[in-house]
């Protein structure tokens, strides 16, 4: 079932490009959703409008069942955003900034959830500090703990971990999974392919403003990843044998390695077959290595084509 | 309609005024005061002006006034610029808040925050000279619109400020100058002719005499017309947000 749909949106700025291009996407409920894109490629302003911050200028995005400008009070009421920058009221305390983001969702105080929300992000000690006293990376813990005072149903993380040291963002990680367990759906953009690749469910790539691919995160990187095979051989090989003179075949320039790339399509490996071929041609192996391309390296074929 | 989050704007606002009291309350009353002193007491005991009332008095209704334009203009421009200047308009604009509820939550508090500077400087005018109200429910009338119209004129400054320039351009280049020339000190009656005449294109005008109606019932302006003008000036200002809001212009892209 999905929580968000999103139909032909575009987004279209005076003297500019377009920003989005005929989006379409849907997002399924209790999932987690990485949208990836390099700088610029629209994944902000999609983010933006569906919480309400941009006009769109064309389409229909609906949250729940609700259309986010006619039924804008019932759509956001499920939605809560962290966005990228820390925009914080420096001079109001942690628990108040908290209080009033709760507010401004039309829902009462509520005290205990204020406490609990505190604990699971470790600044229940800072409740009483001013935010203007706090770290960059509490800043970015009370965003998220601003955004959780709504009991969102979705839960919108423009690039949470922007910025943050690496301690920082594995915690992030786990409290990031702990919402999802909670059963909300999260729609995570991220720079750091890692994240995606750890955290997701489904992962979307947007690239100028188009989305590119959406597909299920294991599935994706089933049909997009490379695999390598580095041979090391003992001895310089001079004269490539011609069994081996295949496509997905090279040999290095100092002729000490044999690399074959196969998967996705390329060719399919038989090791033994590979291993005969090399005896039987007297080639004495040093050591294998084997690759498989990462999320990142999908990516950057992605944007590259 | 989403009281709550109404409220939480107008809380949030209030704890605002209250967090700078030297800045947001005493600072204005003190003005004032000094305005009393040497205009009043000092130079006042030398001018007449017409009928029971003295200068001292006659200036009481135009000093609240000044000071209640331009305390509920600063609260309510500043109000909602410092969340466009943070960023935390974001907040805001993805909360289920419609624009009447963002509004009214700036705008009244942004009021009340004026009255409350407008009852001290009332309160601190009694300790010069008795200053009794004819009409204080017009007069209270006259305060609440007043500062609401004025609150409303700050929240679209504030709306369409992209910098602190360009925020304090009205109050210091138009308001400070309208305020002082609206016959806080005098009367425009006073006024040759022809400076009389261009004096009635001021607004204020109409608001300082207003009030100085309910306190002393006379005045040179008839209070009906300053009513009118006051909720003219207020559709105005509603007509430019109701445009302002619909377009999304210099808040939403």
């Amino acid at each position: 079932m999905s929580i968000i749909e999103i139909k032909n949106l575009t987004k279209e700025y005076k003297r500019s490009t377009k920003a989005l291009k005929n989006i379409n996407l849907e997002i399924k409920t209790g999932e987690l959703f990485a949208l990836l894109g390099p700088n610029g490629a629209g994944k902000t302003t999609l983010i933006n409008i569906i919480c309400g911050l941009v006009n769109p200028s064309g389409g229909v995005v609906t949250i729940g069942g609700f259309d986010i400008i006619n039924q804008y009070r019932q759509a956001r009421a499920l939605v809560s955003l962290v966005p990228q920058e820390i925009h914080l009221d420096p001079f109001i305390t942690v628990e108040q900034t908290l209080e009033y983001t709760r507010g401004f969702f039309g829902k009462s105080k509520n005290v205990e959830l204020t406490e609990q929300i505190l604990k699971d992000l470790s600044l229940w000690d800072k409740k009483d500090s001013k935010v203007i006293q706090l770290s960059g990376g509490m800043k970015r813990r009370v965003l998220i703990a601003k955004a959780l005072m709504n009991e969102p149903a979705v839960l919108f993380l423009d690039e949470p971990t922007a910025g943050v040291d690496v301690e920082l963002r594995r915690d992030m990680w786990k409290f990031i999974s702990k919402i999802k367990q909670s059963g909300s759906t999260i729609i995570l953009t991220t720079h750091y392919l890692e994240e995606a690749e750890e955290m997701a469910d489904r992962i979307g790539i947007i690239d100028k403003g188009e989305l590119k691919i959406v597909e299920d995160k294991k599935i994706l990187m089933q049909r997009m990843s490379k695999k390598q095979m580095q041979i090391n051989l003992q001895k310089p090989l001079y004269d490539l044998p011609k069994e081996l003179q295949l496509s997905n075949i090279s040999l290095s320039q100092d002729k000490q390695t044999l690399t074959i790339e196969y998967g996705n399509g390329t060719a399919d490996l038989d090791v033994a077959d590979l291993m005969q071929t090399l005896k039987n041609n007297n080639i004495s192996i040093g050591d294998v290595v084997t690759k498989q391309s990462s999320l990142e390296d999908i990516f950057i074929d992605l944007i590259n084509k | 309609m989403n009281w709550i989050g109404f409220f939480t704007i107008y809380k949030k606002e209030m704890a605002r005024t209250f967090r700078v009291p030297l800045q947001t309350i005493f600072s204005p009353v003190i003005t004032t005061v000094l305005y009393f002193i040497v205009f009043g007491s000092a130079i006042g005991s030398r001018i007449t002006v017409s009928g029971d009332v003295s200068y001292s008095q006659f200036i009481v209704p135009g000093l609240i006034m000044m000071s209640l334009l331009s305390s509920s203009l600063a609260a309510a421009s500043s109000g909602i610029y410092f969340p466009k200047f943070t960023g935390t308009i974001y907040e805001l604009l993805s909360a289920p808040l419609s624009y009447l509820e963002i509004t009214l939550g700036y705008t009244l508090s942004a009021a009340t925050r004026a009255m409350v500077v407008a009852v001290i400087i009332y309160i601190v005018s009694l300790f010069f000279t008795p200053v009794p109200i004819l009409h204080p429910f017009v007069a209270l009338l006259f305060v609440f619109l007043t500062a609401f119209t004025f609150a409303m004129f700050g929240f679209i400054i504030g709306l369409l400020s992209d910098t602190f320039e360009k925020l304090n351009i009205f109050p210091t280049f138009v308001i400070t100058p309208l305020s002082f020339l609206g016959g806080v000190f005098y009367s425009v009656d006073m006024l040759p002719d022809f400076w009389h005449k261009v004096s009635y294109a001021n607004p204020i005008v109409y608001m300082i005499n207003g009030l100085r109606w309910s306190f002393f019932g006379t005045s040179t302006v008839s209070p009906v017309i300053s009513m009118s003008i006051i909720c003219g000036f207020l559709f105005i200002c509603l007509v430019i947000l109701w445009r302002i809001f619909k377009t999304g212009y210099k808040i939403k892209t």
